[in-house]
């Protein structure tokens, strides 16, 4: 760490740690209540434990991104940020206001638009922290010595993914429109924006664990986010092929859907051919590892799976199933929880001063999770293929089918029990290395061998 | 070799054009000519309907237009296949309607409520969904049927 407005980093990433586990309990809540065993329903049903669920997710995600940005945007500006002060201000503000939200849920006070349940009074204080984040940031940009890519396609993404919250808060009478501008925020944040947000800092984390040179990687950046938007962008079709809209979605949405996979095959390649030319022998391996993973898991999980049901004539049959549930999950681990977990890694040796990088519990953490995300996705995936197969192709009863697939929430929740393991030695291990410490300052930021 | 300078005019340039083409569509979408969802219909019942849909959550168990959760039944067509009187019944009940040990939320809606509901769902059931509505089961009665 050279910067010690870099620590407030470690305050966001903390948060990201307690609500990340907040979100895994509300998973298992949703499980068992799949299997028949909903005990919790007069205090929690499920639409509160799915809303919690997602919304969780989102809030953590963001609350990575921003502790990322804090933690890089010093660095690549090569200034401290412009007001610590300002920095905690907006921390609290955003942990009261999801936590308000969430509380919310519970009571009934929500705006039940899948992913964008924050009541409207709410989304008026998201917009209010979210414009003192990136002051502080472009602030800090600005004010620095150097503008490097990575920190402008960064930027770029976390003001997008601003500006992209607003088509949310428009009122619409009609289901229809209501559905096509919320897939503005949706889908334009997951499969557009945040992945500008999530190529800054794969690019950040490649050059300082690779060694391979900035230019180099900054052009494969730009090609990278570049393939993104060209296929994201119009690939919002795919979610305007039944609901209501023209026709001509079809096309569109089935043509630049197919193409999206390429952009997360080329993140994946990237990857792996920076770190093989990489010639840095960088000893914080499991950040390395949590790095090419997302990268390699993306692709699986948000490039391939993803084109497994957008074409139309599949999602006619998958739209609104299980199948859903299994991109999903895959998608959002691979693209950017592990990039999040990738980032905390690389980061909490520097900022704690403590090399606790290369423990046993490390790799413990990224094999159990990840076999335990897989066994979850393959569960859920074949749950929905047979959901699809008896409800849709030979006309079942939902939940007649449902009753069929119950089954496969068994495995589930045996797998996702592993994954919380590797979840918790995560967090173990995050408690462990301790406070932030100025003694980490002006430390040289890590032994580098060559090898 | 693509240079640096190269890779930012691609990123630039295909974001500007895609985004443009994707604004084009939208207003194409959204020009009276091409509405599917028989804008006219949508009385103040059904304005009604859609925000006691909203303020409850229902997308959070229930999909409607293939959208929502997956826990409970999608309710594109609820009206056609199960009739307004049932509907009305489960929107009123006291305990927890629970089909198959599934349970649902007890709203205890009002009369008015209800009926505010079932005119938002007739809304729906009527939308052009390009096909959803009518190959897939078991939404599409007709193959119900066969």
């Amino acid at each position: 760490m050279k910067y010690k407005s870099q620590q407030v980093a470690y305050w966001f990433f903390a948060l990201c740690m307690l609500l990340f586990a907040l979100q895994i309990v509300y998973g298992f809540i949703m499980g068992f209540a799949r299997i028949g065993m909903d005990g919790l329903h007069d205090w929690i049903p499920f639409n509160t434990a799915r809303a919690v669920h997602t919304n969780l997710l989102v809030v953590w995600l963001l609350t990575g991104f921003m502790g990322a940005a804090y933690y890089i945007i010093p660095e690549e500006a090569q200034r401290e940020l412009v007001s610590v002060k300002l920095a905690y201000v907006q921390l609290i503000s955003l942990a009261v206001v999801g936590v308000a939200a969430i509380t919310g849920y519970h009571f009934n006070i929500w705006e039940g638009r899948k992913f964008l349940e924050i009541p409207r009074e709410l989304d008026y204080l998201v917009v209010v922290n979210v414009l003192l984040f990136l002051g502080i940031i472009l602030a800090t940009l600005f004010k620095g010595k150097r503008q490097t890519t990575t920190a402008l396609v960064m930027t770029m993404g976390l003001v997008f993914a601003a500006l992209l919250y607003l088509p949310g808060m428009i009122w619409f009478d009609s289901q229809v429109t209501d559905s096509f501008f919320r897939w503005w925020v949706v889908h334009l944040w997951v499969e557009g924006v945040w992945e500008l947000i999530m190529g800054g800092i794969l690019a950040f984390l490649l050059i300082k664990l690779t060694g391979v040179d900035r230019e180099v990687i900054e052009k494969w950046l730009y090609v990278i986010v570049g393939l993104t938007f060209l296929s994201g962008i119009l690939g919002t079709g795919h979610h305007y092929y039944y609901i209501g809209v023209n026709k001509i979605w079809l096309v569109v949405g089935g043509v630049f859907s197919a193409l999206e996979p390429l952009a997360f095959l080329a993140m994946a390649l990237f990857a792996v051919y920076m770190y093989r030319k990489g010639e840095k022998n960088h000893p914080n391996k499991i950040a390395l590892f949590w790095t090419i993973g997302a990268a390699i898991v993306s692709f699986i999980g948000a490039g391939l799976l993803g084109f497994a049901h957008t074409l139309p004539q599949t999602n006619l049959y998958t739209h609104g199933t299980l199948v859903t549930a299994m991109h999903g999950h895959y998608a959002f681990w691979g693209a950017y929880v592990m990039i999040v977990l990738a980032i905390i890694s690389y980061a909490m040796p520097n900022i704690t001063g403590r090399k606790r990088h290369d423990k046993t519990n490390g790799h413990l953490a990224f094999w159990l999770s990840n076999i335990g995300m897989l066994g979850m996705v393959v569960a859920l995936g074949v749950a929905g293929v047979v959901q699809v197969y008896l409800e849709r192709r030979l006309s079942m009863d939902f939940m007649i089918a449902q009753e069929e697939v119950k089954i496969h929430f068994v495995v589930m929740l045996l797998c996702a029990t592993m994954f919380a393991t590797g979840i918790g030695i995560y967090i173990y291990e995050f408690i462990k290395y301790g406070r932030p410490t100025n003694e980490a300052l002006s430390k040289k930021e890590e032994t580098v061998l060559v090898s | 070799m693509l240079s640096k300078s190269q890779a930012r005019t691609f990123f630039l340039g295909g974001t500007l054009v895609t985004f443009l083409i994707f604004i084009g569509l939208t207003i194409y979408s959204m020009a009276p000519s091409n509405d599917q969802s028989n804008h006219q219909n949508i009385t103040e019942q059904v304005i009604k309907g859609k925000h006691i849909w909203e303020t409850n959550n229902c997308m959070g168990c229930h999909a409607i237009m293939g959208e929502g959760g997956y826990y409970a039944p999608e309710l594109t067509k609820v009206i056609d296949r199960r009739g307004a009187p049932l509907v009305k019944a489960i929107l009123q009940s006291p305990i927890p309607w629970a089909p198959n040990g599934r349970k649902m939320v007890a709203y205890e809606m009002s009369d008015e409520d209800a009926e505010a509901m079932i005119e938002y769902l007739k809304w729906i059931g009527e939308i052009d969904l390009n096909g959803f509505d009518r190959i897939v089961s078991p939404l599409a009665k007709d193959k119900l049927k066969d």
